[in-house]
């Protein structure tokens, strides 16, 4: 266990903030009516969030250990443990989670209309998966939590889904449950190799070449399907269109982290060699979906699908971060999963409270809003400008670092992913420009009320974390340093400091 | 205290001299089921009392161990469940139920006896006695619609049962003239001398022809969809999912005549299994009845369960029983829901589910539990039962079979997935709502927690299931 810290709180932390939704969905299946369904969901996420906090002040940023590590024998025949614990990596991704899902309550307050509770239900279960994926240290574990989240968000987008929802859930799932069979394999093959399911015990060890190709194969098969790298993107933009607001939020912001997630925690330091050989066929995927995504999000009429394209986009972004394999890269590769959480979910809560005042997502009905809705385009404003990296707000943080990382290695395909900056700003403004302005021959829009107090609540967050990432990213950094030195240092990268700060912090 | 050796299927036999006296008068189908739900449950209870009985009867001819006890339990766990929630018995006509229940008990009184014998011959009757009433219950089924429908399964049944049964005895007959007994503690030592002798092989396979048969392994799985097809729910809901325990049972007794060195007869098992996924799921995606799709995706898990028993170890044994007690499980909670949802006791097409989470969101809730844990998604009993037979057979070096397998895992996702979409996403439409009677209920709501326990803590019963198989090495 020298790569876990115990937990030396009160109580283990850890199952705590992961069980607490369980346990709140399990008392909701016993509460009757839908507003005290609603009222019942947003304190257990508001509570669960709180209690997550203490995580970050008592994170310890020197080590690239394991922390508030909990560890109980589970399965002993197969010799599956219990094992949760984080570091810098997934920290941020974990309070990104659970801030976040308060305000999926929130935004979900009007928009679902027939059965609440379960719809609550089936978000806190969402809840308790997530965050358990980024907890566990334990393949099946991981695998469990991974796989079971997509009975809860099959059901988020088959029952409160639009009208295509029978086709967008079927395609989600069948989609990441076929990628992520041979990721089954594949744990059960480092098993019989290493004799235990722990993930960092799987990590350093000595695999041949031929069995890191299949085994990263298998790895990237899932993880790319969720991210989703292009070519693999295209259950993406259906399900997002076709989920209620929330379950677009999670999706945006939470799952499609988890496949990047999958490549920093599994791919790298479990088949760093393997890793090395495809890095460039990666980076190559990472720049086509750039491009491709940028392009069609320019084209679409339906503004829930151009931001699913963006996602295409952005993620990416992430990915160029992750393979360029070094400190600034997978750091801002980092951030920038926080960044799109927070601004992507942002533009999907702002077209879904669009889609609650006229019951449409498409572009053109929703043009010129800025004299009616001066707040609503406000908000609108600085999350577009978010989200097409403008400087001062956290977009422009992360792929800074991500280009920064790009060109000290890889000039030609940074250079070619630089387009996909500009092409943000185009169909970011194309959009902006439509919603507030329009054009000479915009629809009545007299009747729209503006947003109300709960609608600012929900955005007004979000915003905060725009301007804080974006102008002192500091506090956001500094705990993933000792986790990316660490890992960099176990794919065998040598990168400028990165190596002797991982000499300095690791003993 | 011999008698109590006994007890178990003593109780059954005196309790079906019983109901068989009552049949003879003019009972009504509603006393039948409750003296049979009493006694039931009462043998459930008893075997529990005598789950720790050791000791030979009859010559030596049948043992009571650790292994038939515990699976006593689980035959008799199945039989009470389906008893449980067969509350109207909707395809039977009236008249017929007293006899109906009859063959039901002797079925299990069959599979009972069955996993106690470790003589060739004392299997062979035990097997017969539960066959034959399950080829009765098949065309006891009401003939509404004047297809005789029950009537072509019920030949069918037959025909290939008695054409698999004739081959088990013919390997029997092998077995003895190589060995000159039919004692299974004489037969193991003798054989594993053997196994380098073809017709050792030959003999073995053909009596696990017999239990193939039962499990619906391809090439024996012919009679399987028709006769989910024609024969009642309630029926089809008992056989496809109790005789099938007591069918892995004997072919783990059965393979324990086998050593290593049969790798002909592990490679053809192999074989088996791979046809068996990919025929049972890649048919299953066409089915548009229910009970057809259910018979199919049985084939498939045959072939599932097949995976531990060729890694000839007590570690996959007991993963293969623990799988299909898990399976029996599932498939009762999908059955429970089609036998409340059928208004008539007809047959079910899919799209009949139509909706049924505004029906009944519990039969919903529970079908969506059968349907995931099927198709193998955590964290239900299907995915961990998968998981571990997955693990043994990759520890054997069986990768090539372990990725065919993953892929039926994603092939059979689709038609899972698609009873789940028309429960939940379609809407109801003109179909009524389903009405469900409180014992039904706490039924299902128990298999549900079942299936959700048994995947998340499966060490327990992994740990019994590793025992009982050891008691027979």
């Amino acid at each position: 266990m020298d790569f876990l810290i115990m937990n030396s709180m009160d109580f283990s932390i850890l199952s705590t903030v992961m069980f607490l939704p369980l346990a709140g969905a399990l008392v909701l299946l016993f509460i009757p009516g839908d507003t005290a369904a609603k009222n019942w969901a947003l304190l257990v996420t508001i509570v669960t969030a709180l209690v997550s906090l203490p995580l970050y002040w008592n994170f310890d940023i020197t080590t690239a250990q394991f922390q508030f590590g909990e560890h109980i024998s589970w399965i002993p025949s197969l010799n599956i443990n219990y094992t949760l614990g984080i570091d810098g990596i997934t920290l941020l991704l974990i309070l990104m989670t659970t801030l976040l899902m308060p305000l999926c309550v929130l935004g979900s307050w009007r928009y679902i209309e027939k059965r609440v509770r379960e719809f609550m239900i089936c978000l806190l279960i969402m809840e308790t998966s997530m965050l358990g994926v980024f907890m566990a240290l334990d393949f099946v574990l991981f695998y469990i939590l991974w796989e079971a989240m997509l009975i809860p968000m099959y059901l988020l987008i088959g029952v409160w889904g639009g009208p295509r929802k029978i086709y967008a859930s079927i395609k989600f799932f069948l989609y990441t449950l076929a990628g992520s069979v041979m990721l089954l394999v594949a744990i059960i093959a480092l098993y019989l190799k290493t004799g235990s399911f722990s993930i960092p015990a799987m990590m350093g060890q000595e695999y041949s070449s031929n069995f890191q190709i299949w085994v990263f194969l298998a790895f990237f098969l899932a993880f790319a399907i969720k991210v989703p790298m292009f070519p693999f993107h295209t259950w993406l933009p259906a399900a997002h269109v076709e989920a209620p607001t929330a379950g677009s939020v999670i999706l945006a912001s939470v799952l499609l982290k988890m496949g990047t997630y999958g490549f920093l925690r599994f791919c790298l330091p479990i088949t760093p060699e393997a890793t090395l050989t495809f890095v460039p066929y990666i980076l190559w995927l990472s720049v086509a979906g750039i491009l491709y995504g940028g392009f069609t999000a320019l084209a679409q009429q339906d503004m829930k699908k151009l931001i699913a394209y963006s996602s295409v986009g952005h993620m990416g972004f992430v990915t160029l971060g992750i393979f360029v394999l070094n400190t600034q890269g997978v750091e801002g590769a980092i951030l920038q999963m926080i960044n799109h959480g927070v601004t992507t979910g942002a533009l999907f809560l702002c077209v879904g409270m669009i889609y609650e005042r006229t019951h449409s997502r498409e572009l053109s009905k929703a043009a010129g809003l800025g004299t009616y809705m001066p707040i609503y385009v406000t908000f609108l404003a600085f999350f577009s400008l978010s989200s097409l990296a403008f400087p001062g707000t956290n977009s422009f943080v992360g792929e800074f670092l991500i280009l920064a990382g790009g060109f000290a290695d890889y000039k030609v395909i940074a250079a070619c992913a630089i387009p996909g900056a500009i092409l943000a700003a185009a169909y970011m403004f194309r959009m902006l420009q439509r919603m507030v302005w329009g054009g000479t021959q915009n629809p009545d829009q007299s009747k729209m009320v503006d947003l109300n107090m709960r609608e600012i609540v929900i955005l007004a967050p979000l915003l905060f974390f725009v301007f804080w990432i974006g102008l002192s990213p500091a506090p956001f950094m500094d705990v993933m340093h000792a986790s990316v030195s660490h890992l960099l240092s176990q794919v065998g990268v040598v990168s400028g400091d990165g190596l002797s700060v991982a000499q300095l912090m690791i003993p | 205290m011999k008698l109590m050796l006994f007890a178990p299927e003593l109780l059954l036999l005196l309790g079906s001299l019983a109901l068989f006296f009552m049949t003879t008068g003019k009972v009504g189908g509603k006393k039948a089921r409750s003296f049979t739900l009493t006694l039931a449950i009462a043998n459930i209870f008893l075997c529990f009392a005598c789950l720790h009985n050791e000791g030979m009867l009859f010559f030596d001819a049948y043992k009571i161990d650790f292994f038939s006890q515990a699976l006593k339990i689980c035959i008799s766990l199945g039989f009470a469940i389906v008893l449980l929630f067969s509350t109207e018995l909707k395809g039977i006509k009236d008249e017929v139920r007293p006899e109906y229940y009859l063959f039901m008990l002797m079925s299990t009184i069959g599979l009972i006896m069955m996993v106690s014998s470790v003589e060739l011959l004392s299997m062979f009757i035990a097997l017969e006695l539960s066959s034959y009433s399950l080829y009765l219950l098949v065309p006891m089924r009401e003939d509404r619609a004047g297809l005789r429908m029950q009537m072509e399964s019920a030949i069918k049944y037959i025909m290939f049962g008695v054409v698999a049964t004739g081959i088990m005895l013919f390997g029997m007959s092998y077995l003895f003239g190589l060995t000159g007994t039919t004692y299974f503690s004489e037969l193991i030592p003798a054989m594993h001398g053997l196994m380098g002798n073809p017709a050792a092989i030959v003999a073995v396979v053909m009596v696990l022809g017999g239990f193939l048969y039962k499990l619906g392994v391809f090439p024996l799985h012919f009679w399987v969809p028709d006769v989910y097809q024609g024969a009642s729910n309630e029926t089809t809901a008992f056989i496809s999912s109790v005789p099938k325990i007591a069918a892995v049972a004997m072919l783990v007794r059965i393979l324990a005549l086998v050593t290593p060195e049969g790798k002909s007869l592990v490679t053809l098992l192999m074989v088996l299994s791979v046809c068996s996924m990919f025929y049972g799921n890649l048919v299953a995606l066409v089915q548009t009845d229910i009970k057809r799709m259910l018979g199919f995706s049985g084939i498939a898990h045959a072939g599932y369960v097949l995976l531990g028993l060729i890694t000839l170890q007590d570690s996959g044994y007991a993963t293969s029983l623990y799988y299909i007690t898990g399976y029996l499980l599932m498939n009762l909670a999908c059955f429970l829901v089609i036998c409340q949802v059928a208004q008539d006791g007809e047959n079910l097409a899919i799209d009949d589910l139509s909706g049924l989470h505004q029906r009944s969101p519990l039969l919903a809730l529970t079908l969506a539990v059968g349907m995931f844990a099927l198709a193998g998604i955590p964290p239900f009993v299907g995915f961990m039962g998968k998981f571990m037979l997955l693990t043994g057979a990759l520890k054997q070096g069986y990768l090539l079979l372990v990725i065919l397998a993953a892929i039926n895992t994603a092939i059979s996702i689709y038609y899972y997935l698609s009873v789940v979409r028309v429960a939940y996403c379609n809407s109801p439409e003109q179909r009524p709502e389903v009405v469900v009677g409180g014992i039904t209920k706490s039924v299902s709501l128990a298999l549900v927690v079942i299936i959700i326990a048994l995947g998340i803590a499966p060490n327990q019963i992994i740990q019994i299931a590793t025992d009982v198989v050891r008691t027979i090495q």
